[in-house]
């Protein structure tokens, strides 16, 4: 039985827990208002939210109907548009500033913006706007980054996120803009028709069955074997808490499996460490799947463009996995999520082979790690694809350096002034994507790095020895020379933004 | 003035194909489709599908009660593989299950013995054989060879263009209901209501009156729905005619992509002759068009390459020769602009390539050879041009020189990002080029409330056509837009209609309602002036809800007018008809009047080229366009802003893969990639130009869907530009750019 809130209305299931969220509502629920576009997360038609309880507050977050079972639905608030819609026939303020700016034609994909932007609305300021990382509309703007619209060009759509955004429209997180409210009043009462339903979940626990396969996020599984995972009995861990958070241990910094990209986007640990984290992680995917796709996902996916991946062997990270058979009871039932056998794996190590891990079936992996950066520590993510977002990599790249402490600080000035004080490398960890079979940590060329001096010689000299280390193939995401000399610009890449003021200008690297 | 459908989009309460309610008993299709893109069928086997779970019936060829074929233009395609498959995606089986899932399951289980034959996927191995599907097609104006002789410079080339998939976000589908006496109700995601028609009617047998079309609206055409949605619509047909029972096919994605064509991909070979001045004297041309495995609409897409062969040039000698190739691919068919675009690009091509060469900048080149009122196109017909003032206008509000100078500056100061720019002029001609297309009806109905319901023969696909329509008839009955519904297109209400396609479905439809609603209100009047004790008709007008006098309101108000109407027996309803007048081809000797106007426009692209990575921004596009006296600027501003992007993603990130075994491989939203909210221009602004010639448009208004794509050709050249700026090389014309060849150039 799968209970959750469907816009105003308490929904008990007893549909396979694998069935899609966006079958449910179109075909069992009739609400026709959320589209079909592609089935496989990538244009936003079915986008709906998903409210989550959280710290005496609902969390709405933008997700694709088309990957989430139904199971991950359980204890939370879904809204399609019919659960936005005024009563009276009026429009939302979204609703209102897509009209006005003439944000629709066909009007197929408009309800996922709307939802999108709706969402956005609900969000409270996000710290990335405050910092100053994306200004208040493009934040706006970005919120829509997994919607796709083959009409409008997107300019008026725009101008409709501009509106919503310029105080002042928007009181962030207060449910109104321009004046009216961005959902129905019925909303009020969601957070404690949520914690009454989270009491009622708890006493009714279900046991899981050892063995059967794991869906976190789903935004893989369901775009690989939707047929197979619809039917199939699982292991759902998505809204795992116990395995969501981001903690700062001291020496580590731990990751739980669940947490999703958005998570670690929002991680104050995280953006302590990398000051680049918004810029960088609007590279992977969009909004809807990160609020979905969970890290552990994405590297036992063991996909060789695996974003995340790619970023984590670059912080030279481990993995810990648990095997499951321990607390399983003789009917085969296991008693618990979390089991107690616990090995810790590095991550470079994982990969044996495509698709092939250094893990048994029964093991899950339940938390990343990495040492805590400290002194001068660098880090950069590259990514280059056909379309620079809401794609999946040609190749990607990311580099971990500690840097000597000694000397001024280099960013302030070009490299090419600073002869004398040139950095040096203490530790380096490089890694890339899309040029193996496995996402590779490049351990000759990461290894050549240490104790190097920054310099075009060392530059070349690491470029030449990657070459060595990569084999890519060609397909559809480019062929094997482009592979390479793009794998060789990014590289060069990671010391341009690291180490050069204002890339658009002249360095001597 | 809004779309009037926008209230019930941002709703959601809009409905589209999958939204309509399922009468009971329902049975959904699935197809089975080759796996093999050439190759003799020995056998099927469906044995195992029609074991399958909830598998009511499985239908091939030898089931079809009506004649197996689709061919609009060139009958050359069957609905289901009989004796060959001609690409991979070619339907060959059709399961009818009880639900979707249980179709595409049970299809799965359908095996096929295939004995492979030669696949050919490149249109000049394809031409080399002799493999063409229909003679090859020739426009000639003055006398080349003479003219290359008289020339300062002559350069040749070739370019390659690849296809576009249409990736209207509503797939193509389906639903057929059985009516009494064996007859059929089919809804259709389709452009062309009458096209899904006739192959209906093919497929089953059945005379056309027993057939009835209904189209609400559709989730984007962009002219993928134009020929296309006839093989789902005559497949649910089928069905429905074999089991009795309704039958549905909301095609997947990836069946989409497989299965049906997209822009023709064209392989093309130039040449240019310019005199001392950069005067172009003579050009040469000779297109390759890939047509896929089967006629479908290629033929006037190839005839449409050689209209637009001289895009807004005025060139005296020309010769353009254009081949359609068969090939073991879907069969690719019309994407807006229709072969135009693909013809424009040559030239620009050769441009580019004779301004390389001269060491001029091309838009010296393009400026000094625009089409001047008087001059003639390759085809005959002499131009009113607006092509010179449209750039003019453009350069005095946008300032070209100075973006230029922009450009070079910020390269002088930069090492890895470099800025590119480009013009691109474009003029477009209005008109079905096949003359007795350009033909529209509209039916107009007055009720006793005074409420007006229209239905016309134009297909609502998010253009906004049926705002247009509705703003004609409440502009010239004088009554508030709100008065007016516009109703699906029904094959019923409006026969014989043609695709809403050409750009030209407001100004065919807007010109019948025109004259539906105006026949009505002449009628309206005679009974209206005894009341207002008028005299006679003159000065007599409708606005505002109520009749005036003289342009003084009088009391007599809309509601009471027509009540007053019925009751002395006078006709509320009108059926009316438009021709576009004056127009006419002669293909036997390639000259006539084939277009009711053209329309003119100047674009500037700027772009930055990001050379350590390969990636590309848009900076901005700014246009000088041609809207005639626009009805609808919101709609119209729409059209031109998504018609950019359309064009821009065809000419950098949109890359259609196909291997050698004739398997798409980009056949998914996760490896095809179109413009998302990131990758569109910076700025684009919109220039109307202003002119105040009389055209046949509504209310003068210029038809708009197509001719902006083709701005997005200045992207391709403006990324060239960017890369020459870095290196000193000179990129072969192969488009898409991609990040990957720009990449490439980059370095290699």
């Amino acid at each position: 039985m799968i209970q959750f809130i469907l816009n105003n209305h308490d929904i008990s299931t007893d549909l396979p827990s694998g069935s899609t969220v966006l079958d449910f509502v179109r075909y069992r629920q009739n609400l026709k208002g959320t589209k079909i576009g592609c089935r496989e997360g990538d244009c936003g038609a079915c986008t709906i939210l998903v409210g989550e309880l959280g710290d005496e507050k609902v969390r709405y977050r933008s997700m694709t109907s088309c990957l989430i079972p139904l199971a991950n639905a359980a204890g939370k608030h879904i809204i399609t548009i019919e659960g936005i819609n005024p009563e009276d026939g009026s429009l939302t303020p979204v609703q209102q500033a897509f009209v006005d700016e003439s944000g629709t034609q066909c009007g197929f994909c408009t309800v996922g913006f709307v939802m999108s932007l709706t969402g956005h609305c609900l969000e409270s300021v996000s710290p990335h706007v405050s910092k100053g990382s994306v200004s208040p509309a493009g934040a706006a703007i970005s919120a829509m980054d997994g919607n796709i619209c083959r009409c409008t060009g997107y300019k008026s759509i725009e101008r409709a996120a501009r509106l919503l955004s310029e105080p002042p429209a928007s009181a962030g997180g207060q449910n109104v803009a321009n004046g009216s409210r961005i959902v129905p009043e019925y909303f009020d009462d969601i957070c404690s028709r949520l914690s009454q339903l989270a009491k009622r979940l708890r006493l009714d626990q279900p046991i899981t069955r050892a063995f059967l396969p794991i869906v976190a996020g789903g935004t893989d599984a369901y775009v690989q074997k939707p047929e197979f995972f619809a039917e199939v009995e699982a292991t759902h861990l998505f809204y795992n808490d116990e395995l969501r958070s981001v903690r700062d241990l001291g020496d580590y910094i731990e990751i739980g499996a669940s947490a999703t990209v958005t998570d670690l986007l929002e991680s104050p640990v995280m953006n302590a460490i990398f000051p680049d984290l918004y810029k960088h992680l609007k590279l992977v995917s969009s909004t809807p799947i990160r609020n979905m796709a969970t890290i552990a996902g994405n590297l036992v996916n063991a996909s060789p463009i695996g974003d995340m991946t790619v970023w984590f062997l670059a912080l030279d990270a481990s993995i810990l996995v648990s095997g499951r058979s321990a607390s399983v009871n003789e009917r085969g039932d296991r008693t618990a999520n979390i089991p107690d056998v616990v090995r810790e794996i590095p991550l470079a190590d994982f990969y044996l082979g495509y698709k092939r891990l250094a893990k048994t079936d029964d093991e899950i992996v339940t938390a990343i790690r990495f040492k805590q950066p400290f002194g001068d520590f660098r880090f950069n993510f590259e990514k280059v694809c056909k379309r620079t977002y809401l794609d999946i990599a040609s190749v990607n790249t990311a580099i971990s350096l500690k840097l000597y402490d000694a000397g001024p600080p280099v960013p302030a000035v070009l490299l090419s002034e600073v002869e004398a004080t040139k950095p040096r490398i203490q530790t380096a960890h490089v890694s890339a994507g899309g040029v193996s079979p496995i996402p590779l940590y490049l351990r000759k060329t990461s290894a050549f790095l240490m104790d190097k001096e920054i310099s075009e010689e060392t530059i070349n000299l690491a470029a030449e020895i990657m070459q060595d280390e990569i084999s890519p193939i060609s397909d559809v995401r480019g062929s094997e020379d482009y592979k390479r000399l793009l794998l060789g610009q990014l590289f060069r890449a990671h010391f341009v933004e690291l180490f050069a003021t204002d890339p658009t200008e002249e360095i001597s690297l | 003035m809004k779309n009037i459908d926008s209230h019930s989009h941002v709703r959601g309460e809009s409905v589209y194909l999958d939204d309509i309610p399922l009468v009971e008993g329902t049975l959904f299709a699935c197809v089975f489709d080759s796996p093999i893109a050439h190759g003799k069928l020995i056998g099927v086997d469906t044995t195992e599908a029609e074991k399958s779970e909830g598998v009511h019936r499985v239908i091939l060829a030898t089931d079809l009660i009506g004649e197996n074929q689709i061919g609009g233009i060139v009958p050359d395609e069957p609905l289901l593989a009989e004796s060959e498959v001609h690409f991979q995606g070619m339907p060959i089986a059709v399961v009818l299950a009880e639900s979707e899932e249980l179709g595409r399951k049970a299809a799965k289980k359908i095996t096929a013995e295939i004995e492979p034959l030669p696949i050919v996927t490149d249109p000049r191995i394809a031409a080399a054989n002799g493999d063409l599907i229909v003679p090859p097609k020739k426009f000639m104006l003055g006398d080349l060879n003479t003219a290359f002789g008289t020339c300062e410079y002559v350069f040749e080339g070739r370019t390659e263009q690849n296809g576009q998939e249409h990736l209207y976000i509503e797939t193509q589908g389906a639903y057929s209901v059985p009516t009494e006496n064996s007859g059929l109700r089919v809804y259709s995601s389709t452009q062309g209501p009458t096209a899904v028609q006739r192959a209906v009617c093919r497929v089953t047998g059945l005379p056309m009156h027993q057939v009835e079309i209904d189209v609400q609206r559709l989730g984007g055409g962009f002219g993928g729905k134009e020929d296309q949605a006839n093989a789902w619509a005559a497949i649910c047909a089928v069905g429905t005619q074999l089991t009795k029972r309704p039958v549905k096919y909301a095609l997947h994605r990836m069946e989409d992509m497989r299965m049906t064509g997209k822009r023709h991909p064209y392989s093309s070979d130039y040449k240019i002759g310019l005199d001392k001045d950069l005067k172009i004297l003579a050009y040469e041309a000779t297109f390759y068009q890939n047509a896929g495995a089967s006629a479908d609409l290629s033929p006037p897409v190839l005839e449409r390459t050689l209209f637009h062969c001289s895009n807004s040039y005025f060139i005296p000698n020309v010769t353009a020769t254009a081949y359609s190739c068969r090939t073991n691919l879907p069969p690719n068919t019309a994407f807006r602009g229709f072969g135009g675009p693909q013809g424009m690009f040559v030239i620009e091509s050769a441009i580019a390539k004779a301004a390389e060469e001269l060491g001029v900048p091309a838009s010296e080149i393009q400026r000094r050879n625009l089409i001047d009122n008087g001059d003639e196109f390759p085809y005959g017909q002499i131009a009113e041009s607006d092509a010179i003032t449209s750039w003019e206008q453009g350069d005095a509000k946008f300032d070209f020189a100075a973006l230029q100078i922009e450009a070079d500056d910020f390269n002088a100061g930069s090492k890895y990002f470099k800025k590119g720019v480009a013009m691109i002029p474009v003029c477009f001609g209005i008109s079905f080029t096949k003359t007795p297309m350009n033909q529209a009806h509209s039916l107009v109905h007055v009720y006793t409330d005074g409420s007006v319901a229209v239905s016309t023969g134009a297909v609502e696909m998010g253009q906004g056509v049926n705002t247009k329509i509705a703003q004609v008839a409440a502009k010239v009955f004088g009554v508030p837009i709100e008065a007016v519904k516009v109703h699906t297109t029904n094959t019923l209400r409006i026969a014989n209609t043609s695709p809403t396609a050409a750009s030209a479905a407001a100004d065919l439809n807007g010109r019948a309602t025109q004259s539906a609603c105006e026949a009505i209100r002449n009628r309206l009047l005679d009974v209206a002036v005894p009341l207002i004790e008028a005299g006679t008709p003159e000065g007599v007008t409708l606005t505002d809800g109520y009749v005036h006098l003289h342009g003084v309101r009088t009391s007599l108000d809309w509601a009471t007018l027509i009540m007053t109407a019925h009751l002395e027996r006078v006709n509320l309803s009108e059926h009316a008809h438009y021709a576009t007048p004056g127009i006419n081809f002669d293909w036997t000797i390639a000259k006539g009047h084939p277009f009711a106007y053209h329309v003119y426009g100047t674009a500037v692209v700027g772009v930055t080229v990001d050379c350590l990575r390969g990636r590309y921004e848009v900076d901005y596009v700014k246009c000088c366009h041609d809207f005639g006296m626009s009805m609808n600027s919101a709609v119209d501003n729409g059209q031109i802003e998504g018609g950019i992007v359309q064009g821009i993603g065809w000419m950098t990130m949109e890359e259609v893969v196909y291997d050698a075994e004739g398997k798409l491989r980009s056949n998914a939203l996760s490896t095809y990639k179109v413009p998302d909210i990131h990758s569109i221009p910076k700025e684009i602004a919109i220039l109307p130009l202003e002119t105040d010639r009389e055209n046949l448009a509504v209310f003068n208004s210029k038809a708009v869907g197509e001719p902006p794509l083709m701005y997005g050709i200045g992207a391709y050249f403006a990324i060239r530009n960017a890369i020459k700026a870095f290196r000193n090389c000179s990129p072969e014309i192969d488009a898409p750019f991609t990040p990957e060849k720009v990449l490439m150039n980059l370095y290699s």
